[in-house]
């Protein structure tokens, strides 16, 4: 479509860069991006020629040494001996490891509790709220803080677990020590056989998912609704403890034992990760729940009036017909929740927990003293991750937006 | 979008190199306040008192630079610094020295491009423990949670340490001292390891310091030091000679009581009267005036009085000289001479 057929062709004057609407906002456009570029040039030249004059360089050759320094919570083989680089890389992982606890309670923990707070019980709805109002106005470094006090200070060190008649005793006979270090649990030991048992276990979620189907078939074609929890339930705990029985217990447990200074052997989940879990998903559950209210307040009350005419039981009007709409309005604000945990987790050095602040942009960083290189780094660290999760959770927003016909 | 945040990091890192320029003893009397380095608090050492006025050893090196240079002790700024923010606040000319429990590196010297003036406490890495434990030796720390202050040559040492002895522990960072004291006190660690004047000086704290052992092994040299930026001379030495000024006034007897009498009334030994400027220009020489160490030794006294002042066995600390005797009682503390 031209839009303008009278314009002769060629007549292009240079009064027209200002004058002329069809070029006017390119013009601005090209001057703003080269006083953008030239400040950042201005900025950049400084940069250099200071550390120049410093007689400093920029350098990473610092990320192939050896590192120096141990870490507690290793996801991967790292030892003093190992690089920098391999640090930072597990400081990656722990970071991802509790943005992603975080994540997925403070969902939960928020969409409970956003439920919840529209709820017609009056004791309720003002216990949610209590929750929403304390917890969305006070520093997530406070929480941080907070909840790491009263864990190590209201659980029993290991010492404690000492002696003929010790102060604190282990939970579920003998299996679980919670103490002021973290908590210790049994671990699966894989004996031979016990491959059987795990095919046992995905062949029967294969089997709850088939079933799954058949119902909503059954459903949609006869009209006959079948009961799905009870047999999905049964389906799921049922053939693999058989097949872990008849197999004589292929899959063994190896609990913790207190051995010296502290519990050894099991699962370990130290305090800093659950006091950094915890006060991330409480803190950003809160925000969640405010959410989660907006997107449920935003689906018209004729909704849930033409379900309840239709006969639906208040339960499955919340979860057939209110929260799958809701959840347009939820998915955007929620992405900016989980990039709010990721970012957020860079607290973890409050309670000690080694994350990538903690391993990169702190120890490295001090004892290497390359302060530009690390905390560049480490914002590209961050900046992938964040782009990431909002690429993914865009993918998901998607495939959640109504699909006219 | 990824470069505009890069650069974006370039403009704060270089807003901050900007400020670092030669001449530091002229910016600091065209100023009139010098602006010191010190701890964000450890008793003994650097911590303001109860009335908010800084005290302690390193501070009294502050002070006497301060005495030296602009004639008034309490023309001190006082910056506090965390193990992590310390180098780059030297860095960037934000302080013009720092007095702060740093020990002097080869790493720090030559690669961090600072200029460690000399030793004003010989230090090394110990471990403190309940006594309820019932352990003598740190080789019988086999799996213990240790914690450590971060940003120290604290957790290299203690990585080298167990790692040479074959024993396995679990590290638990922690970023300032009172943190760390927090959790040992909890009994969320087993250990707390830092250099071993700092344990004895936040054990002085505790409800209850007994309870509590040092462990005698002591397993890293830690030459604690101030330190200025490379690349200004003439400001390292002002700062060097007037640490060595404190020494020597230990050395030669000279007090913060009786330094003026023996300025006033000239002294027999000609190195007290160079020290004291009665004699020779060695403060013209650093761009000072005759009187600059006088100023030092009378505003905190000579080493020997600052240490016993500060830090010594009548003071809650109680530290013993030990190392840190003058080296005519058998110590390591010693100057090069006035001439």
């Amino acid at each position: 479509m031209s839009s303008t057929p009278d314009t002769p062709q060629g007549g292009f004057r240079l009064s027209m860069l200002l004058n002329d609407t069809r070029y006017r906002s390119y013009t601005f456009q090209f001057i703003a991006l080269v006083a953008i570029i030239a400040a950042m040039a201005f900025i950049g030249g400084n940069l250099v020629r200071n550390l120049a004059a410093a007689g400093l360089n920029i350098s990473y050759d610092f990320l192939g040494q050896q590192s120096g320094y141990d870490i507690n919570q290793r996801p991967i083989e790292y030892t003093s001996q190992s690089t920098h680089g391999r640090a930072a890389l597990v400081g990656l992982l722990n970071t991802l490891i509790v943005a992603f606890l975080a994540c997925v309670t403070a969902t939960i923990i928020g969409v409970v509790a956003g439920v919840l707070r529209l709820s017609p019980n009056w004791l309720v709805r003002k216990i949610m709220s209590f929750y929403v109002e304390i917890f969305r106005n006070v520093p997530v470094l406070i929480w941080i803080l907070i909840i790491f006090s009263i864990l190590i200070n209201a659980t029993p060190a290991p010492r404690a677990f000492k002696g003929a008649d010790p102060q604190a005793s282990m939970w579920l006979w003998d299996s679980v020590a919670v103490t002021n270090r973290g908590v210790f649990m049994p671990s699966p030991v894989w004996n031979e056989g016990s491959m059987m048992v795990i095919g046992v276990f995905l062949a029967s979620i294969v089997g709850i998912f088939m079933f799954r189907r058949y119902a909503k078939a059954q459903l949609f074609n006869h009209g006959r609704l079948i009961s799905t929890f009870w047999p999905s339930f049964g389906l799921f705990f049922v053939p693999a403890i058989l097949a872990q029985i008849v197999l004589g217990n292929p899959i063994g447990l190896e609990y913790p034992e207190l051995k010296g200074f502290n519990f050894k052997g099991g699962f370990t989940i130290r305090g800093s990760l659950i006091a950094l879990w915890l006060a991330l998903a409480v803190y950003t559950g809160a925000f969640i729940a405010e959410n989660v209210r907006a997107g449920i307040l935003a689906i018209s009350k004729g909704q849930t009036e033409a379900a309840a005419a239709l006969g639906l039981r208040p339960k499955r009007i919340m979860s057939l017909v209110v929260l799958p709409q809701a959840l347009r309005v939820i998915i955007p604000p929620l992405i900016s929740q989980y990039l709010n945990i990721t970012k957020n987790s860079s607290l973890a050095i409050a309670v000690g927990y080694m994350d990538l602040t903690g391993t990169l942009g702190g120890i490295t960083l001090l004892q290497t003293g390359r302060a530009i290189e690390a905390v560049l780094l480490l914002m590209l660290f961050y900046l992938v991750i964040s782009l990431s999760i909002s690429f993914l959770m865009n993918i998901y927003n998607n495939s959640m937006t109504l699909k006219e016909r | 979008m990824k470069k505009t945040v890069f650069l974006g990091a370039l403009t704060l890192s270089g807003l901050a190199a900007v400020a670092a320029s030669a001449g530091t003893l002229d910016d600091v009397k065209a100023r009139g306040i010098l602006n010191c380095g010190v701890t964000t608090g450890v008793p003994g050492f650097a911590a303001p008192n109860a009335s908010g006025e800084w005290e302690g050893f390193d501070v009294d090196v502050c002070r006497a630079v301060a005495a030296g240079v602009l004639g008034d002790p309490t023309a001190v700024e006082f910056v506090p610094t965390t193990g992590k923010t310390r180098f780059t606040a030297l860095a960037s000319g934000e302080i013009d020295m720092l007095a702060r429990n740093t020990t002097w590196t080869f790493s720090r010297d030559v690669d961090l491009k600072f200029e460690f003036i000399g030793v004003n406490y010989y230090d090394g890495q110990g471990f403190m423990v309940p006594k309820e434990l019932g352990v003598s030796s740190a080789l019988e720390l086999d799996g213990a949670t240790v914690c450590i202050q971060t940003g120290t040559t604290t957790e290299l040492n203690l990585a080298d340490y167990f790692r040479s002895n074959n024993i396995s522990y679990e590290p638990v960072p922690i970023e300032t001292g009172a943190e760390a004291v927090q959790q040992y006190n909890a009994g969320a660690c087993d250990v707390y390891t830092t250099d071993a004047s700092a344990l004895a000086a936040q054990r002085a704290n505790f409800p209850d310091p007994s309870a509590h052992v040092v462990l005698p092994e002591i397993v890293s040299k830690e030459p604690l030091g101030p330190l200025v930026r490379h690349g200004d001379n003439e400001w390292g030495d002002i700062v060097r000679w007037t640490l060595n000024a404190l020494i020597s006034a230990e050395e030669l007897g000279v007090t913060s009581v009786n330094a003026a009498g023996l300025a006033a009334d000239g002294s027999n030994n000609p190195e007290i009267n160079r020290l004291l400027g009665t004699e020779s220009n060695l403060g013209e020489q650093l761009g000072l005036d005759a009187d600059w160490a006088k100023r030092a030794i009378e505003a905190v006294g000579n080493y020997g009085e600052s240490f016993a002042r500060n830090i010594g066995e009548s003071t809650p600390i109680g530290l013993a000289r030990g190392l840190n005797a003058s080296y005519l009682d058998g110590g390591l503390i010693y100057s090069p001479p006035f001439r």
